[in-house]
């Protein structure tokens, strides 16, 4: 072929059906938990809103925990990368309970 | 970027790369991650003003809106497009939730298809992402329409007059901060979707073009992915506290 420049060699690699199945699996645990969130939402009733209020703080950390792991590719990083970005959450923590224990305080006229 | 055992024994003395990632990819990182702080201002301020209101305190079945309550989130957002008049309560919100969902899986598809080479793979993933994110965004327009122009009933605001939909001043479904909140925090986020679609196209128009095969790899649809995922992991927590508490 008489290209004045040539287009680079390109290698495609079979998929890797072990990772796509597992991605699927993923996501299909996501899709499991949302639902099971929407039952609790219309199961619980409503008096019960502390326990409501943990059981959804909780199904959203493992969401949050498979969308990071697997999805951002978290878990396989360095484990340096990793605390990189988990140890700084602390503070996300720290303004979460600081600013709620506020909020509760102004509703009951303390501040 | 193929993780190779030499991470054990990187040095911080330079010539090696002690996390084992790329310029690029690190920044979209710790750009994420100062993301996350903005966004978690956003809700935790939600929560410390939602806290501060009284709660309330009847009978779901019973609850009516008021501006001296704050509201029972499944009570405003019940409306789904074409089923006017019924009480769906959080079911657009769930379709909203799996097409974000769906097209976070075809994201990492097309980042597996670019770790292969495999542009035309790559291309198509790309194009159902591109698809998602533009059907959520056209779910997120419908839904501010509907709570802009309100209920039929509309909402007795504190002065007794009635008032339908929602502005940034007031709103008939409680009090004013509720509707601040739901246009920034929903905003924020759509703005988010928004960019993440420019950048999806982007990327799909540089695979479509023939960029990344000559640069020789698919870097920039995960770092790009990144980015999307971000988007999928915030609204799981919009959808948590702004529409589940």
């Amino acid at each position: 072929m008489a290209h004045h420049h040539t287009e680079p060699q390109i290698t495609v690699l079979p998929p890797d059906t072990a990772k796509i199945k597992k991605l699927w699996m993923t996501a299909l645990i996501l899709l499991v938990i949302t639902v099971l969130e929407f039952i609790v939402a219309f199961t619980i009733p409503h008096e019960y809103k502390d326990l409501r209020v943990w059981i959804f703080i909780t199904m959203t950390i493992v969401k949050a925990a498979y969308i990071v792991g697997e999805f951002m590719h978290l878990r396989y990083e360095a484990k340096f990368l990793l605390w990189s970005i988990l140890v700084p959450i602390i503070f996300i923590v720290w303004m979460l309970v600081a600013f709620i224990y506020e909020g509760v305080a102004m509703a009951d006229g303390k501040l | 970027m193929a993780s190779t055992s030499a991470t054990a024994t990187a040095s911080w003395d330079g010539g090696s790369s002690p996390m084992n990632a790329s310029y690029g990819k690190l920044m979209m990182w710790f750009f994420l991650l100062s993301d996350a702080f903005t966004f978690s201002a956003l809700l935790i301020t939600y929560g410390l003003v939602r806290s501060s209101h009284a709660a309330y305190e009847g009978a779901v079945n019973a609850f009516s809106f008021s501006q001296t309550y704050w509201p029972v989130p499944e009570k405003v957002f019940e409306a789904v497009p074409f089923l006017h008049g019924m009480e769906l309560p959080l079911v657009f919100v769930g379709i909203m939730t799996f097409i974000l969902i769906m097209s976070s899986v075809t994201m990492v598809l097309a980042v597996e298809a670019g770790h292969r080479m495999d542009r035309v793979a790559v291309e198509k993933w790309m194009l159902w992402t591109i698809l998602g994110g533009l059907t959520f965004l056209g779910c997120q327009a419908w839904e501010w329409s509907h709570f802009i122009h309100g209920t039929e009933a509309g909402g007795v605001l504190r002065d007794g007059t009635t008032f339908f939909g929602a502005n940034l001043a007031l709103n008939q479904y409680g009090p004013p901060d509720f509707a601040a909140f739901f246009f920034f925090i929903t905003g924020f986020h759509g703005f988010h979707v928004f960019s993440g679609v420019c950048l999806n196209f982007l990327v799909y128009y540089n695979t479509v073009m023939g960029v990344y095969d000559r640069r020789g790899h698919y870097e920039m649809v995960e770092k790009v992915g990144l980015y999307w995922h971000f988007v999928d992991l915030v609204w799981v927590f919009v959808f948590t506290f702004f529409y589940l508490v």
